[in-house]
């Protein structure tokens, strides 16, 4: 291992590897990720795919917006293919209340660029045919959204930043970081020190260990709860293509993975806040369930696997992003609650015009890592699972 | 052009992978098995890596010179064998959703 580096990111998941090589794309050198792991065993393997624009704010928009645009060029950009496909993303609504509120959400969305829409149950049937309707009063719909391959997209990251000079050490833990004057000096780990004048905390689950071994002294509430995914044997392929919603039935989400056929999600049964991602059996039962009401033929699929995964949660459900400005060159993307996947290639390209330009034309604020501290906190940002 | 025969002797039965697939990654550095799994879903197939598991193991010590006893096992996943989501919902045969 290198014993000097300008830049150490600390988590080998999405996050950090995205920011790594658009750092190293933007002509930074000396650029070394930490991963105490191997690459992605945080959250980012553990996630249901999903990527959309429709959230309800301005910012989460914008941002994701960008996003799909950097999805839609990733296999090509980085020399792998992602799987990324524009398959869609489809909420159920079964109450006029809800309606309400996704007709504000989608007004907000085409403001921005993005096409959703609302459309009729027959029409959400049109898209997924074993889809049950019954009860469902119309559908916010769009086919921009979609999906790709977790494990594809961050040895994509990963491949692309090391052929621009990235070092990234796996099983390699950050154990203290040694801060002098405002000035980050040495990050130590179990395979030895490393002399640093940068570090970005992309560990997300474990942000808060690493905010706490460099002295941040803000309050940066990031906590991690146990969600749950469960995978089902391939089905003939094209039945679920984009990823269908239902708040009603618990925050249940699922899709059929593009390229494999096997059916895909989860809902919002949490635990926590914990370390511990044992799967349970009261989810297997309650993802069966609730999958089985959505669309009745799953009644009839085998479940094959469930794993636990994170969501790092903060009280609004948006990250922590940007500059710790009370320790010289020490910057933090964290606390995603279940969106890191989705808006990593956005966060990324910000972040690291951020570090090297100075600014950037993304609305990184929105993410203000002071808003907590300041009790400042954004409008919840749309969460499944 | 002779085809590699490496390509045609399946490792992964559920999903089709074959020892040509998972040597090209070790000898591109990737030696990993819980990165190996993710990359060509070796044991995440209906039989949970009961076949495949135990051969990548030995072709990892193999190609990377490790003890098959330094490569650790991937995590077993809930349900170790298929069940049907009707079954589990304690729904099956009640075909009445609302």
């Amino acid at each position: 291992m290198r014993s000097e580096a300008k830049t150490v990111i600390i988590g080998g998941g999405i996050i950090g590897l995205s920011i790594a090589y658009n750092l190293a794309k933007l002509g930074e050198s000396d650029v070394v990720v930490l991963e105490k792991g191997y690459l992605g065993n945080g959250s980012t393997f553990r996630c249901g795919t999903g990527i959309r624009q429709q959230f309800n704010d301005e910012a989460n928009i914008r941002m994701m917006k960008r996003s799909v645009e950097l999805w839609k060029g990733l296999s090509e950009e980085l020399g792998m293919d992602v799987e990324f496909t524009q398959s869609g993303y489809l909420f159920l609504i079964y109450e006029k209340d809800e309606l309400e509120a996704f007709k504000n959400n989608v007004r907000l969305q085409n403001r921005f660029g993005v096409p959703s829409r609302i459309i009729t149950p027959e029409e959400a049937k049109e898209i997924v045919p074993p889809l049950n309707t019954n009860g469902v009063i119309a559908a916010a719909w769009n086919h921009t959204d979609g999906k790709a391959n977790p494990f594809k997209a961050v040895f994509a990251y990963a491949e692309a930043a090391k052929r621009l000079g990235v070092e990234i050490y796996e099983y390699t833990e950050a154990k203290d970081i040694r801060v002098e004057e405002g000035k980050i000096k040495t990050v130590v780990t179990n395979r030895g020190e490393i002399k640093t004048g940068r570090v970005i905390n992309a560990a997300n689950a474990w942000a808060p260990l690493i905010n706490k071994m460099a002295g941040v002294p803000i309050k940066i509430p990031i906590e991690p709860y146990k969600h749950q995914g469960v995978k089902t044997e391939p089905i003939k392929p094209g039945q679920i293509e984009p990823m269908v919603i239902s708040f009603k039935h618990g925050g249940v989400y699922l899709t059929q993975e593009a390229y494999q056929g096997g059916v895909i999600g989860g809902y919002g049964l949490k635990y926590g806040p914990t370390y511990d991602i044992t799967p349970t059996y009261e989810f297997l039962r309650g993802v069966s369930y609730r999958f089985s009401q959505i669309i009745p033929a799953l009644k009839y699929v085998n479940v094959i696997r469930i794993w636990g995964g994170f969501y790092a949660e903060t009280p609004d459900h948006n990250a922590a992003i940007g500059r710790i400005n009370e320790i010289d060159e020490f910057y933090i993307a964290a606390g995603f609650s279940g969106h890191g996947f989705m808006l990593a290639p956005a966060v990324a390209e910000a972040l690291a015009e951020f570090i090297v330009d100075g600014k950037t034309d993304k609305p990184l604020d929105f993410y203000d890592p002071y808003r907590f501290e300041r009790g400042e906190l954004r409008g919840q940002a749309l969460q499944m699972g | 052009m002779t085809e590699d025969p490496k390509g045609k002797i399946i490792i992964c039965r559920c999903n089709d992978v074959t020892l040509k697939e998972i040597e090209d990654l070790i000898e591109g550095g990737i030696t990993d098995i819980e990165e190996i799994k993710r990359l060509t879903r070796i044991g995440m197939g209906p039989c949970q890596g009961r076949t495949c598991i135990p051969l990548v193991i030995s072709i990892i010590a193999r190609k990377a010179g490790k003890k098959p006893g330094e490569i650790p096992v991937p995590a077993t996943r809930v349900p170790v064998r298929p069940v049907m989501m009707g079954v589990l919902a304690g729904e099956m045969g009640d075909d009445d959703e609302e």
